[in-house]
C-alpha cells in the first residue's frame, strides 16, 4: 500500500483507467461531457499545485491565463485570419510569454501579498475582455471557429473527451516527472525555506518564475480547450470567481496532491450539477458540503486519506 | 589569500548598529570561530558573509574577489554555503532529499528534460541519491535517508544540514551554532566531522556557544561584544585575555577566571 501511494506515477496511471472506464460505464453524451469538463478544470488545477502546493507560492489570478489561452483561440481565427490550432498554440506561448512579465515583478511578493498582486492581474484581464468590444465581443462573447488538426475536425464530446483526458494524463506524468528532478526538489525547497534553498545554490526567484509560466501555460492549454470545446468565449470563463474556483478545487483535493487536483476538479464540477435538484438552495447546500470536507478532511481530501491509510496499514 | 576577507563592515537597522567596523581574515583551511555573548552580532555577520544581509558600509573579499552585495545563491556556486542556528531544514522532504537538493550545483537542471522524464534524469537521481547516502553516512545519519525530515530529532536535524551544506562542495563552509541542543557523544561525532572536512582543505567559519567545543576545535577565534570587535586570537589567547572575560563575566577577581574557563 505504500508503495502504491510514494508512486508519483500513481495518479496518473489511476487517470488513464478512468478516462477508459467512463466512456464504457456511463456512454451518455452529458456524462460524458461532465468528464470533460472535469479534465479541463484539472488541467488548470495540475498546474496551480505545482505553483502553490509544491513551490508554496499562491495565485488568485488564475482565471487571467485561462481567458488568455481561450481568447486567443477564438480571436486568432474570427479577427486574424489564421487558423484555429495555429491561434491556440500561439495564445498558449503568448500566455507564457505574459506570466513570464507578470511573474517577474509579482513574485517577490509574499503571502497575502502575491495574492493581492495576482488578483489584480485577474481583474485588469476580466476588464479588457469585457470592455475591448471590438475584439472579444464584450459581454456576450464571441463564438469560437472549430478546430482543425490536419484533415481531422477535433468537434463534439466524443473527440473533446479523448482529446481533454490525454492531455490531462500528460500533464500529470510531467508534473510527476517534475518532482522527482532536481527542478521539482528545488520547487519544494523554495517552499520550505527560500533562504536555505539560496545558501544551496537554488536561484529563487528564478525557479519562482518558471513554476509561475509553467502553470499558466497549463491554464492556457485548458482555457483554449474549453472555448474550442463549448464553441464560444464568454467573460465568466476569466472571472475573478473562476480564480477562486480553481483555488478551492487545489485547497479541496489536497495542495501537493496530484491526484488531489483532480478529485478537487471533479467535485466542483460535478456536485453543482448532482445539486440542481435542490434548485434556490443549490449554492447553500454546495458550501455546507465544501465547509464540512473541509473540516474533516483539513489538509484536503487526498493527503488526509492517505495519511489514515498508511495509519491503517502501519 | 585569505578564504575569506572581512574588512570594516558594519551593518545598521534603522538606528540600530548591529556590526561595527569589524575586520578580519580567514586563512583557507583553518577553523575560525566567532563568539560573543547572545546579541554581539555573530549570526548577523554571518548573514552578511553569506549574502543573507547586505552591509552599511565595508567589503568582503572571498578568495581575493569582492563579494560584498553578492546574494546567497550566487555565492554558493563560487563555493560558500552556510548551515543556520535557526534550523532551516526542508520538513516535506526526506532526509535523503534534503542532501540531493544541496547537490543542486552539480546537476544537470534543465526543466524541459526533467518535465519529460528522461532516463537521464532518473540516472542522475540515482547518482544524487548515493552520494547523499554517502554524505548522511558521513555526519552519523546512516540509514536515515528515508525517514520524513520534520519527524527527525533535533540533533539529527544539526547534522543533516551539515550534510547538505557539504553536498554543495564548498570551498568556505559557515556552521552557525552547529552543536546547539546536542547532547555529548552527538557534540563529539560532530567536532570528528568537522576536523574531518578541515582536514580535507576545506575553510570552516562556525559560531558557537559552547566554550569546551570552540577551545578545543578552533585554530583561531574572533570575539565580538555589542557588534565590535573585542580580541582575536588562539584559543588560549582568548582564554586569558581580560577583556574577554569580563565581557562574558562582567569585572570578575583575578582568581576565579581559571575557573570560569576550566
Amino acid at each position: 500500500m505504500r508503495r502504491i501511494l510514494a508512486n508519483p506515477y500513481a495518479p496518473a496511471f489511476a487517470l488513464a483507467v478512468v478516462v477508459v472506464m467512463v466512456p464504457l460505464l456511463v456512454p451518455s453524451p452529458f456524462y460524458l461531457r461532465l468528464a470533460t469538463l472535469v479534465f479541463i478544470n484539472a488541467l488548470v488545477v495540475v498546474g496551480l499545485n505545482l505553483l502553490m502546493g509544491y513551490a508554496g507560492q499562491i495565485s488568485l489570478g488564475h482565471a487571467a491565463f485561462f481567458a488568455m489561452g481561450a481568447y486567443a483561440s477564438a480571436i486568432g481565427p474570427a479577427h486574424l485570419g489564421l487558423p484555429t490550432l495555429a491561434s491556440m498554440l500561439a495564445g498558449i506561448v503568448l500566455t507564457g510569454v505574459v506570466a513570464y512579465g507578470v511573474g517577474k515583478p509579482i513574485l517577490r511578493f509574499k503571502g497575502y501579498h502575491l495574492a493581492v498582486a495576482t488578483l489584480g492581474l485577474g481583474v485588469i484581464v476580466s476588464i479588457v475582455i469585457t470592455n475591448e468590444i471590438a475584439w472579444t465581443g464584450g459581454p456576450d462573447g464571441m463564438q469560437v471557429a472549430r478546430l482543425w488538426i490536419g484533415s481531422w475536425r477535433v468537434s463534439g464530446v466524443a473527440n473533446w473527451y479523448w482529446v481533454a483526458g490525454i492531455t490531462l494524463i500528460v500533464a500529470m506524468l510531467g508534473a510527476a516527472n517534475l518532482l522527482s528532478s532536481p527542478t521539482g526538489r528545488a520547487l519544494r525547497a523554495i517552499h520550505d525555506s527560500e533562504v536555505a534553498a539560496g545558501v544551496l545554490g537554488i536561484d529563487v526567484a528564478r525557479y519562482k518564475l518558471l513554476v509561475f509560466v509553467i502553470s499558466a501555460i497549463y491554464a492556457a492549454t485548458a482555457g483554449a480547450f474549453l472555448a474550442l470545446f463549448d464553441g464560444h468565449v464568454t467573460p465568466v470563463t476569466g472571472g475573478i470567481l473562476r480564480s477562486i474556483e480553481f483555488v478551492a478545487m487545489a485547497v479541496l483535493g489536497g495542495l501537493g496532491s496530484i491526484l488531489g487536483s483532480v478529485l478537487g476538479a471533479a467535485v466542483l464540477v460535478v456536485l453543482p450539477q448532482a445539486l440542481t435538484s435542490f434548485h434556490e438552495f443549490e449554492h447553500a447546500i454546495l458550501g455546507a458540503i465544501l465547509m464540512v470536507l473541509m473540516i474533516a478532511l483539513r489538509r484536503g481530501v487526498i493527503p488526509s486519506l492517505q495519511s489514515w491509510l498508511l495509519r491503517g496499514a502501519a | 589569500m585569505s578564504a575569506i576577507s572581512v574588512e570594516h563592515v558594519s551593518i545598521r537597522f534603522g538606528g540600530l548598529v548591529a556590526l561595527s567596523d569589524v575586520s578580519f581574515d580567514v586563512p583557507p583551511g583553518e577553523i575560525f570561530a566567532l563568539i560573543g555573548p547572545n546579541g554581539a552580532g555573530k549570526t548577523t555577520l554571518f548573514n552578511v558573509v553569506s549574502g543573507v544581509y547586505a552591509c552599511t558600509d565595508g567589503r568582503i573579499r572571498f578568495n581575493g574577489k569582492t563579494i560584498t552585495g553578492a546574494l546567497p545563491h550566487e555565492l554558493a556556486r563560487k563555493g560558500l554555503t552556510r548551515t543556520f542556528q535557526n534550523l532551516q531544514i526542508f520538513f516535506r522532504m526526506s532526509a535523503a532529499e534534503n542532501v540531493m537538493v544541496g547537490r543542486h550545483l552539480h546537476e544537470r537542471r534543465n526543466p524541459l528534460l526533467d518535465f519529460l522524464g528522461l532516463p537521464m534524469v532518473h540516472r542522475q537521481n540515482a547518482e544524487s541519491r548515493k552520494l547523499a547516502e554517502e554524505l548522511l553516512d558521513l555526519v552519523g545519519l546512516s540509514g536515515l535517508g528515508d525517514q520524513p525530515a520534520g519527524e527527525l530529532p533535533y540533533g539529527v536535524l544539526k547534522r543533516l544540514e551539515i550534510a547538505r551544506a557539504l553536498a554543495t562542495r564548498p570551498s568556505v563552509i559557515m556552521l552557525d551554532e552547529p552543536v546547539a541542543g546536542c547532547n555529548a557523544v552527538e557534540t563529539a561525532e560532530i567536532a570528528h566531522v568537522i576536523r574531518k572536512i578541515a582536514g580535507s582543505g576545506m575553510t570552516v567559519m562556525l559560531v558557537e556557544h559552547d566554550m569546551g567545543f570552540v577551545m578545543t576545535l578552533a585554530d583561531r577565534i574572533h570575539v565580538l561584544n555589542r557588534g565590535m570587535t573585542l580580541a582575536e586570537g588562539t584559543p588560549s589567547e582568548i582564554r586569558n585575555n581580560p577583556a574577554v572575560i569580563e565581557a562574558y563575566l562582567g569585572t570578575a577577581k583575578p582568581g576565579e577566571t581559571s575557573r570560569a574557563h576550566g
